[in-house]
């Protein structure tokens, strides 16, 4: 075994100074978060590095509902999840469709279309939220689901149409030809070349949608107003309006909340950082 | 191919000289159809709509005198200019640490990027715990070591800010430093074999040779962070909710909380007067993206 040389060790102190600060950076908040969640009551506010009896209580309290504030628990879980689902698949279909048609088949306005949708891209969420607050009062859809996932929708397809867009210019036109020699029609040059070819940028796509809409805050707050309506983020949110919140089972279905993104980006990393990078800054 | 092939031949799927729409062109309308239903309904409506409350001249009169606002513009100029900066100087420099080949380092990329894998509220709500004054871990351990009672981090309106821009940090140094790492990663290895041979130091390897390469790249970063970060309703709202006493208040949350006294006409007018700070930023993200 060759032992390391002095500056090779003082090249690794010198990654370690900046690596470790990091670390700490990075994980208090988290820590802190999941140190609430497996601490008892009286236990949580000791200032403690490790609790003296770490417990799983706050997690049956909220997963059995037994607190005014989590009455409602379960039902919050499920319309975040059908909420995120439907903003992931809508957005897919309409995203994928949108950029088969400008970058495949050249459809004229492609380019004024992708460039409004990059318009939109560019408006900030929390400016458009206002006016769409009041839009959805007028069609009628506040306090349903369907006003968040359109908005989530909305929000979400522009970045998607561009990066499926350019996902799609790189492939070779001379697929789609050979296709329409063999007699393929337009859908199923879609369905069969298309579609299985971009599979990996479907996958980021469809994961971005998912977690943008799980993760949303400001316009679930804004949409949903009734209690069994709510998805968890805003029921987090409604826990801070009380004085005398508890503060451990906040944290502990804030940690619970935090758990199925987090997965899910880990899962599928491999296509969230190749698809989305690309995508997020063509120098 | 000449023209005339192309006009009589109705197979070839496109062409600019095609007078009339093939069988793809039409599908390709139909498929736009979908994201234009979407894009009219719940862009071009909602856009034009609040641009008709924000009509007002009246609104404009009365958001100069509204001291909430003046306080809420500076505070996101700092926010932009002093925040992004640091952020981005920072996501500059630890692009420069994770690209380094050590096992530990992969690993430490990988829990890195957990503020950007998780939502913003819990972790958000655990800091802002974290900086409560009385039960907050922060003071307590001040306490501990100095026998003082800490700071009340979030009731005084320049730390509470400063701790808001942290909280943006925070959450979305990750993205940036990934971004920059993928820039990093494209220059060729050949230019810091070659600079190390001519025995160029730490320094003038990063002067003469990642920069030049990056420097679009990081441009167009901070611009699109600028832009972005205008919208950042999160870290402020969920951090101070806008106290104490309405000092630290961006345009972001500034319009919801006209929204929320029922002012939508000032809501809209504050999204108006930012305008002159937003379009000159898409306008030239619009041309960098669109080429």
């Amino acid at each position: 075994m060759k032992f390391p040389t002095w500056r090779e060790v003082g090249t690794e102190a010198r990654l370690l100074l900046i690596g470790i600060p990091v670390f700490i950076w990075t994980m208090v908040p988290v820590y802190n978060l999941f140190l609430f969640s497996i601490s008892p009551k009286e236990e949580a506010f000791a200032g403690k590095l490790w609790p003296d009896h770490p417990t799983l209580h706050n997690f049956a309290i909220v997963f059995k509902q037994q607190h005014y504030f989590l009455r409602d628990f379960w039902m919050q879980f499920w319309n975040s999840v059908v909420i995120a689902v439907a903003v992931g698949v809508l957005t897919l279909v309409v995203a994928t469709s949108a950029a088969f048609a400008i970058s495949r088949l050249r459809v004229p306005g492609g380019r004024m279309v992708m460039n409004l949708a990059l318009f939109t891209y560019f408006i900030p969420a929390a400016f458009l939220a206002v006016p769409m607050y009041r839009t959805m009062g007028v069609y009628g859809l506040l306090n349903n689901h369907w006003s968040l996932i359109l908005a989530m929708m909305t929000i979400a397809s522009p970045y998607a149409i561009w990066v499926l867009k350019q996902a799609s210019d790189k492939l070779p036109l001379e697929l789609d030809e050979a296709a329409v020699m063999d007699g393929a029609s337009t859908l199923q040059l879609f369905r069969l070349v298309y579609l299985p070819l971009m599979m990996p940028s479907l996958v980021a796509i469809g994961t971005y949608a998912l977690l943008l809409a799980w993760n949303e805050y400001l316009y679930a707050f804004l949409l949903l107003s009734n209690d069994t309506e709510l998805t968890l983020p805003v029921a987090l949110g409604n826990f801070l309006a009380a004085d005398d919140s508890p503060w451990e089972l906040l944290m502990t279905t804030g940690f619970i909340y935090a758990l199925p993104p987090a997965a899910i980006y880990y899962v599928f990393r491999r296509y969230m950082v190749g698809g989305l990078t690309a995508g997020a800054v063509k120098s | 191919m000449t023209a005339t092939m192309l006009t009589t031949d109705s197979t070839i799927p496109r062409g600019p000289l095609i007078p009339r729409l093939t069988t793809p062109q039409v599908w390709g309308f139909v498929l736009l159809v979908p994201y234009a239903l979407v894009f009219l309904a719940f862009v071009v409506y909602p856009i034009t709509y609040g641009l008709w409350l924000a009509r007002h001249p009246a609104s404009y009169v009365a958001l100069y005198h509204d001291p909430i606002f003046a306080r809420a513009a500076v505070n996101t100029l700092i926010f932009l200019l002093i925040g992004i900066n640091i952020k981005m100087v920072i996501a500059l420099f630890l692009s420069g640490f994770f690209i380094q080949q050590r096992a530990w380092i992969r690993w430490l990329s990988m829990i890195f990027i957990l503020p950007w894998a998780v939502p913003s509220i819990p972790t958000i709500l655990s800091l802002r715990f974290m900086l409560n004054p009385e039960w907050g871990v922060v003071n307590q351990l001040i306490f501990k070591f100095t026998g003082d009672d800490g700071p009340n981090w979030l009731n005084d309106p320049a730390v509470a800010l400063t701790m808001a821009i942290g909280v943006h940090i925070w959450k979305s140094l990750p993205f940036w430093t990934l971004i920059l790492m993928t820039g990093r990663l494209a220059i060729s290895q050949d230019l810091f074999e070659a600079a190390a041979v001519d025995g160029a130091s730490w320094w003038q390897k990063f002067r003469f040779v990642t920069w030049p390469s990056v420097q679009t790249l990081y441009l167009t970063c901070t611009l699109l962070s600028m832009i972005w970060t205008l919208g950042d309703f999160n870290s402020v709202y969920l951090l101070t909710g806008g106290g104490p006493a309405d000092l630290t208040h961006v345009l972001s949350t500034l319009g919801i909380r006209y929204l929320r006294l029922d002012q939508l006409d000032l809501a809209m007018a504050s999204i108006v007067c930012a305008m002159p700070l937003v379009l000159p930023l898409v306008y030239f993200m619009m041309k960098r993206l669109s080429r």
